[in-house]
């Protein structure tokens, strides 16, 4: 099954709609709960991430009898250095924002940790896209 | 599938068929069918909605026949703090703990008395930093099965030890045993405020066998002992002036915050009314809700005292045992709670076994039918006019494509498909007419004034 959202940037209020959406989706398939749980909080975080830096985006997921695949594209100011991002604890956040306990550099990491395959690819001044996918 | 007692029964010799109970239930679970609301035991989780909402008083608590305390040489009954609550302010406590005496138990005592303990075990679990956090209270038991059938993937949140009620119950009959009653003698019976306390004790979650012999409707004992006191029949008891005194805080572990009260560690929540629980627990599943530690949950409006088996205003009742705890201390010392005594002993049988999901989401044991399923009930659901109108007997829209789905329903229940089907000559008006008389039986359907109406 293939589903599209839309996401607007800056939208904090309504960041979460789609890992509910799938969420609720995973549950009626009977999915293993731990792993409803690791989709919603990879999914959750990739979806706040375009509501925090880019201007929009869209996610695509499709979901079947042995996985979901959900793919997110932004347009927004993308990513330099992939690598670099990955690593847990690299953050562009001044310490201002850190202190207020935001980017501690654990986003990108953290959906790794929360995927069976993750894929981040970007252009700087484009958009970025994140691929996840969790089997079943 | 194992079975699932209910405390929450019809009497459909008094039902109408008006459906608010359908409408109002948090986990779906009531439909209708032949003008009568059919429950689905796998989804309801006794949180008493419908028999609030019941405008035909239609709904009724099964419970324990209460002539069955005779059956015990020793009676001896469990009353929530909130009980004395009921009533009127000028009835005092030792007029109500008389005759409750007067009715034959043998010993009374508060349920919260146990509170003492188990808080201080509660303070070790939020300190725990390996604990699933935040750790959800297992008191309330329909948040317990709420949780079960709703929210299966917050099951290992939920704290593994046993509520007031249990732990109050194991110490009193150690110490009857050992002030030599025999065990066979020792009747112990909980007055419940809720549907939910009694399913929870006719079909422990957690536990093999409940503590608990026998569960008395509070409402049903509120009646009997204001009888009682109104009639003067019983005689004041001289050697208890009072309830056991309980803690300030044990006072007011039963109503909304009350559980939070005594941990003195971390961030912790309390939450109030199903409907309220659910939009947060769906809310938790969501998204790391960082830093919250401890989650008190109720499904009733203003916790146990709003329990559907309450006599008294759930305000009024809040606010006059507010008013009881002012009066205590906020510790009371092992010689006025002897509970405190057994504090070794109780902690090593306070665990509870494991609680399992059991998903009512899921809409087939088989992930590939279950997908296949899940597109049926997608694009039903794009097709009906998500009016969710009830006509067809279901909560919503979606709630009938899932039952026609599962083969449990027609399609053509639906109002609106019966309209299109008509223009199409594909539904007569008669068939339609007998769809909906399978729904909401043949009285609604049949009423001759209406047939003749003058309508010029």
């Amino acid at each position: 099954m293939h589903f599209e959202y839309q996401v607007e940037g800056g939208d904090f209020s309504n960041a979460g709609t789609t890992s509910s959406v799938v969420k609720k989706m995973m549950k009626q398939l009977g999915v293993d709960s731990a792993i409803v749980k690791r989709t919603v909080v990879a999914l959750y975080e990739a979806e706040v991430n375009i509501v925090a830096h880019a201007y929009r985006g869209t996610i695509f997921v499709d979901l079947d009898d042995t996985c979901v695949k959900i793919k997110l594209e932004d347009e927004g100011p993308g990513i330099p250095d992939i690598e670099q991002a990955m690593q847990m604890g690299f953050s562009t956040a001044s310490p201002e924002v850190r202190e207020m306990g935001f980017g501690a550099g654990m986003g990108l990491p953290n959906m790794k940790s929360n995927s069976d395959k993750l894929s981040v690819t970007s252009v700087v001044g484009k958009g970025t896209t994140v691929e996840i996918t969790n089997f079943f | 599938m194992e079975y699932i007692h209910h405390a929450l029964k019809i009497k459909y010799d008094l039902c109408v068929g008006c459906s608010n109970c359908t409408s109002i239930c948090p986990t779906c679970s009531i439909h209708v069918e032949n003008g009568r609301p059919i429950l689905d035991p796998n989804r309801c989780i006794d949180c008493g909605m419908c028999y609030q909402t019941c405008p035909m008083n239609a709904i009724y608590i099964d419970q324990d026949d209460f002539d069955t305390i005779y059956n015990y040489k020793c009676p001896v009954l469990l009353v929530p703090s909130i009980f004395s609550a009921q009533f009127p302010e000028k009835v005092s406590q030792r007029a109500i703990l008389s005759a409750i005496y007067h009715l034959g138990f043998r010993y009374v005592y508060e349920v919260e008395k146990s509170v003492d303990v188990l808080k201080e075990v509660i303070n070790e679990k939020v300190k725990d930093c390996d604990a699933e956090k935040p750790i959800i209270s297992s008191f309330c038991p329909a948040i317990v099965r709420l949780i079960q059938v709703k929210y299966p993937s917050l099951v290992g949140n939920l704290l593994l030890t046993k509520p007031p009620l249990d732990m109050t119950a194991i110490y009193i009959r150690e110490v009857l045993t050992e002030h030599g009653i025999a065990p066979a003698d020792i009747g112990i019976f909980y007055v419940s405020p809720c549907a939910a306390k009694i399913a929870a004790i006719k079909s422990p979650v957690g536990e093999e066998k409940s503590n608990i012999d026998g569960v008395i409707n509070m409402n049903y004992l509120y009646n009997k002992v204001f009888r009682i006191i109104k009639q003067g029949v019983y005689t004041l008891r001289e050697d208890e002036f009072d309830f056991h005194p309980l803690s300030k805080n044990s006072i007011l572990w039963s109503l909304t915050g009350g559980e939070i009260k005594d941990i003195v560690v971390g961030r912790n929540l309390a939450i109030d009314e199903v409907h309220n629980v659910s939009d947060f627990l769906e809310k938790l599943e969501n998204e790391d809700l960082d830093g919250i530690d401890f989650l008190e949950l109720r499904a009733c409006d203003e916790s146990c005292a709003g329990g559907i088996l309450c006599a008294g205003n759930r305000f009024l009742v809040a606010e006059r045992q507010k008013k009881r705890a002012k009066q205590r201390p906020k510790t009371v010392t092992p010689s006025e709670n002897n509970i405190l005594n057994y504090k070794e002993f109780l902690r090593e049988n306070m665990s509870l076994g494991e609680v399992k999901p059991r998903s009512m989401d899921k809409l087939d044991d088989n992930i590939s039918v279950a997908m296949r399923k899940m597109k049926k009930v997608f694009e039903i659901t794009n097709d009906l006019p998500k009016v969710d109108c009830r006509i067809c007997g279901y909560q919503t829209c979606k709630a009938l494509a899932e039952a026609v789905v599962n083969n449990q329903a027609d399609i053509r229940q639906c109002f609106f498909v019966q309209r299109i089907l008509e223009q199409t000559d594909k539904l007569t008006t008669m068939e339609a007419l007998k769809l909906t008389k399978k729904v909401w039986g043949e009285v609604k359907l049949d009423k001759d004034s209406i047939k003749h109406l003058d309508l010029e």
